[in-house]
């Protein structure tokens, strides 16, 4: 056996409130984070993310209290991202319970905040998001770029150059999302996912477009059998709109070779 | 409030120890005891009165060591006390680690050398059976395999659990016969120890859901 590949549902939300976004517009109200959060604990997700797309910093208390409430009931690691700018931020985010912190737009502005936060907490407190884009859709060779602000600001910078950059200077983790699949059901840019593994040394965690378990399988399965090569599978509509359930997901993936957790613990104790 | 003996959750200043606090009163609850037995406590006084320590930790082993060792080392003198009249102690991470005489992390900083041997880091450049690459940290869950059946009483017969750790112990003789299960990356490393009441774990039982709740449960069970 070895480390399995990780699946980590994501939930949206505002207000303390959980939506769904599909490409980042068009967003609907689909109930209690904390709910949402201990139901897919209960269901054997690996992991759990939290992004907070509210837009005013003034209600980052309803964030923390959802935070908190859920870190009383979810054993599960717990990772918290979306609008997190400042030491003091993150320094809240973790005190109210989340194990990792994921910054992004921040990171671009501030990348010392990075190594601020990996020097307290350690790597494995941090995960950093990058949002990515084909400079030419039909042509991998002409890069992406790395996009902030929900996709609405274009960095300029090279999005290979800057997962090398963060991962130097100490992220533990990469959340990488192509903005050309989000909200598509297209399945993963799996030029990216690789591109991406094969640049830095730090795990990297699929994101965008997955409408399928194939597409979730090909994500985490290895770069010599045709897929990313990533270590974790991040997913949001597929789970939430009850097409597949993560312990259908979970034997999917089994099943194509995948080595995944077996949630189901037995009571031998 | 109850009048038992609380377990007490070591603070050593390294990382949040909530996430430990809130499983092991889960733990508590699933048992039909009272939760409110958990205290953390960082006070020498308050471990020589505890019925059990829980000593979690992420971070540095130099870190942890000299925290342990401040102040004429009276919270080492505390622990060990403990540690050697058998009373129950359950080391997560770093509260594993520190139980070895040292660390390639920090040359020159001594743990509290209850076990021989010491704590080596995973080579960067591993490969698993398919070729790819095996990370460091090792991060995400994996299956600890129990030595022997007594280990399997506590850790299950090959559970999942979620382990965050650059670092691994490595005992050496006498101590050989502490080694409780193993797991693997880029080869079989040690992931639990126990001895008497003394069991330590390289994973994060408070990050590993059912699995980990249970083997919370297993220590608390049958606590004085």
């Amino acid at each position: 056996m070895t480390v399995a590949r990780r699946l980590i549902p994501c939930l949206d939300v505002k207000n303390g409130r959980v939506v769904k976004g599909v490409r980042f517009v068009g967003l609907r109200d689909a109930g209690d984070p904390v709910d949402c959060a201990r139901a897919y604990d209960r269901a054997g997700a690996d992991e759990i993310t939290f992004l907070d797309i509210t837009a005013s910093h003034e209600a980052r208390d309803i964030l923390l209290d959802v935070v908190e409430r859920t870190a009383d009931q979810v054993f599960v690691p717990l990772t918290v991202g979306g609008g997190v700018r400042t030491r003091e931020d993150v320094d809240a985010i973790l005190r109210a319970g989340a194990d990792k912190v994921s910054v992004n737009s921040s990171a671009v502005s501030n990348p010392g905040l990075i190594e601020a936060v990996a020097g307290a907490y350690g790597r494995q407190a941090l995960v950093v998001a990058i949002d990515a884009r084909r400079r030419d859709p039909n042509d991998p060779g002409a890069g992406w770029g790395v996009f902030t602000h929900g996709g609405r600001v274009d960095t300029g910078l090279d999005a290979l150059a800057w997962v090398r950059e963060v991962d130097r200077l100490g992220a533990g983790e990469i959340l990488l999302t192509s903005m050309d699949r989000d909200g598509t059901g297209l399945g993963y840019d799996l030029e990216l996912v690789r591109a991406v593994v094969e640049a830095v040394g730090c795990p990297v965690i699929a994101s965008g477009g997955v409408g399928s378990l194939e597409h979730l399988a090909l994500g985490v399965l290895p770069i010599a059998e045709g897929g990313g090569g990533a270590d974790a599978a991040l997913a949001a509509t597929i789970f939430h709109d009850g097409h597949f359930t993560l312990g259908q997901a979970r034997d999917y993936l089994r099943a194509r070779g995948v080595v995944v957790r077996d949630d189901a613990t037995p009571e031998d104790r | 409030m109850s009048d038992q003996a609380p377990i007490v959750v070591v603070d050593v200043g390294l990382g949040n120890l909530r996430s430990v606090e809130r499983a092991l009163r889960a733990a508590l609850v699933a048992e039909g005891m009272a939760p409110e037995r958990v205290r953390c406590a960082s006070d020498p006084g308050a471990l020589r009165e505890a019925a059990a320590l829980v000593m979690p930790g992420q971070g540095a082993f130099g870190d942890c060591a000299t925290a342990l060792h401040r102040h004429g080392g009276a919270l080492a003198k505390a622990v060990g006390a403990h540690l050697a009249d058998d009373r129950p102690y359950l080391g997560i991470c770093l509260g594993l680690q520190v139980l070895f005489e040292s660390s390639e992390e920090a040359g020159g900083a001594h743990g509290l050398g209850v076990f021989r041997g010491s704590v080596r880091r995973f080579r960067d450049g591993m490969t698993d059976a398919r070729g790819a690459r095996l990370k460091v940290p090792h991060m995400g869950w994996n299956q600890v395999l129990p030595t022997e059946d007594s280990a399997a009483a506590w850790l299950g017969r090959a559970h999942w659990y979620y382990f965050v750790h650059s670092y691994f112990v490595a005992p050496e003789e006498p101590s050989l016969g502490c080694v409780a299960g193993e797991t693997d990356h880029g080869g079989r490393f040690v992931s639990a120890v126990a001895r008497g009441r003394l069991w330590a774990v390289q994973f994060h039982p408070e990050k590993s859901q059912a699995a980990g709740i249970g083997l919370l449960r297993a220590f608390v069970r049958g606590l004085p």
